[in-house]
């Protein structure tokens, strides 16, 4: 195993791919949406409860690779109980860390997918779950797609 | 990297003629079915075309584009050779597999399918011959029908049969399928399109670097194929149509070199191959990948295709014996040299990044094929595909690679 793969998949990520939190449905969700990585199959959709101006309760269900599962997980963990505001704010940092464009400073958990910016290809796993979050929020029907974003 | 022993199987063609394999000895490309690597002989016909025979072909009367064109017009007719085409205009080039089966569905498909007809494929297509024969479909108001598989992952010709009613127009299948590497009775599926008279288009991205081919003797209507799969450069590749077909169907664009005259208010087609050629050729392609057959021809396409089924065996006698992995496809007496499995329950797409760090180079997806990959119960599968220049220790370094990815995932012990 090299350091960079050590540092792609960290304990941390290895453990919130086999033990996804709050990977469930949201029968009484305000909205949800859909993101999909047509480069490797990933799908998963993203539930979100909106209270005021807080996300109340965030969720996903889905199928994909150990990097979108694992971000997935700790997204719902991060943004729970944050404003939009908030949570829009968290997104810029986690994509600046995982593009190699910032530090990760305050990202707590989050920081774990700092080693993904040295592999391109795996910007839009770490990504995909954060899009269908953004995209919820934006009451947006169709699916997300990882094309033409990143 | 060791030697290869007495027992094991040694590549077909020496790794020393690959300049990148050559250049990276610890590298265990898995992945032909994707993309060969190249010999140095294809590499040096591109490069000595330009030193000596570069010109636009077709259009100059001066000596050197009389050269282009003749070398053009060489290359087209060893590649119809090795292909066993006898009317090399009929052998058009394209930019590949995509392209060929794109031209067909637009250009022979607007020209013949109308509402109420069928057109029928099967589960195994690649999206290059599914998504342009459902989007046809459903511009004309055809009905769009997908002949299932068997168990084993094969064409279940029964069902087959009984889908390609008299208003079927086209039956579209895989030679050889890229996902899981199954084998079609191509003759038998050409029986049933026949029948009815529908067009029998065949996607032979999979069997021309593979077996050998001759599209006269396969009786298909259209074959489509890529060179970039069979040792050629990217870019280049072709479709082989029957001549009375060609001849009655419009041209797929339009431009310079596909007209005979241009008036005013009409324009008339060029001959065959010109009429579907619009534009400057791809010169350099063609004579790339003519050094790409001439290279096979001297292989001997016999020997390449056991090379393969010898690895493929090998590959499914070691990835049998893995623990928590789950093979697709038929076994590896009928199928071609592609291994599709999971394993695991590691995601497709982190082994892959496993294999990697070992210098194993396999393809994590759905392999442009979800029609097959929804049938098959997976979101994605991990392919390993073998070629000329891979020897058992390539197979070797797959499995040691896959136990390491194992333990690193640490499976077992959750």
């Amino acid at each position: 195993m090299n350091a960079e793969l050590e540092e792609l998949y960290q304990s941390i990520i290895l453990d919130h791919n086999r033990r996804p939190q709050n990977f469930r449905a949201m029968p009484d969700a305000t909205s949800h949406a859909e993101g999909v990585n047509p480069m490797c199959g990933d799908q998963l959709t993203v539930w979100v409860k909106v209270e005021g101006d807080r996300l109340a309760d965030v969720s996903f269900q889905g199928s994909g690779c150990a990097i979108s599962k694992a971000s997935a997980s700790l997204m719902t963990q991060a943004i729970r109980g944050k404003s939009r505001t908030e949570a829009d704010a968290l997104f810029e940092k986690f994509h600046a860390l995982v593009t190699g464009r910032g530090p990760g400073d305050d990202l707590g958990s989050l920081k774990a997918f700092g080693g993904v910016s040295r592999f391109p290809l795996r910007v839009k796993c770490a990504s995909l779950a954060w899009h269908a979050m953004k995209a919820a929020l934006a009451g947006e029907a169709k699916p997300v797609s990882t094309e033409g974003a990143s | 990297m060791t030697a290869n022993g007495g027992t094991g199987i040694r590549a077909l063609a020496p790794r020393a003629e690959f300049p990148l394999l050559a250049a990276d000895p610890a590298l265990h490309y898995l992945d032909s079915a994707a993309t060969t690597q190249k010999p140095g002989a294809v590499l040096d016909a591109i490069a000595g075309y330009y030193a000596r025979d570069n010109a636009n072909p077709h259009r100059g009367a001066y000596a050197l584009s009389v050269a282009a064109t003749e070398e053009y017009q060489r290359s087209r007719d060893r590649v119809a050779r090795f292909l066993g085409v006898a009317d090399s205009d009929t052998l058009l080039f394209t930019r590949g597999t995509t392209e060929s089966l794109n031209l067909v569905a637009s250009a022979w498909g607007r020209a013949n399918v109308r509402a109420g007809d069928r057109i029928v494929v099967t589960r195994l297509e690649h999206h290059a011959n599914f998504v342009p024969w459902q989007q046809l479909a459903l511009a004309v108001g055809a009905e769009f029908r997908i002949s299932e598989l068997t168990g084993e992952g094969e064409v279940d010709l029964e069902a087959l049969r009984a889908l390609v009613t008299p208003n079927t127009k086209v039956v579209a299948f895989a030679h050889v399928s890229n996902a899981i590497g199954t084998v079609n009775p191509v003759e038998e599926i050409v029986r049933i399109a026949r029948r009815v008279g529908a067009l029998a288009v065949c996607d032979g991205a999979q069997s021309a670097p593979h077996l050998a081919v001759s599209v006269d003797a396969l009786g298909v209507d259209a074959y489509a194929f890529s060179g970039h799969k069979m040792l050629g450069p990217m870019g280049i590749g072709g479709l082989v149509m029957r001549r009375e077909l060609l001849e009655a169907m419009p041209p797929y664009q339009m431009g310079g070199d596909m007209i005979a005259s241009v008036g005013d208010t009409a324009t008339t087609w060029n001959v065959l191959p010109h009429k579907f050629e619009a534009g400057t050729p791809n010169v350099e392609g063609a004579v790339g990948l003519a050094a790409a057959v001439g290279y096979l021809e001297a292989l001997g396409m016999g020997a390449v295709h056991a090379h393969e089924k010898a690895l493929a065996r090998y590959a499914s006698e070691r990835l049998g014996a893995v623990e928590d992995l789950r093979m697709f496809g038929p076994s590896a007496e009928r199928r071609g040299g592609v291994v599709s499995f999971t394993f695991a329950g590691i995601h497709p797409h982190d082994l892959s990044q496993f294999l990697d760090a070992d210098g194993v180079c396999v393809r994590a997806g759905h392999h442009c094929a979800q029609p097959l990959m929804r049938a098959l119960g997976v979101g994605a599968t991990t392919r390993a595909s073998f070629y000329v220049y891979n020897d058992s220790l390539d197979v070797d370094a797959l499995v040691d690679a896959l136990e390491g990815a194992r333990s690193r995932f640490a499976v077992g012990v959750r």
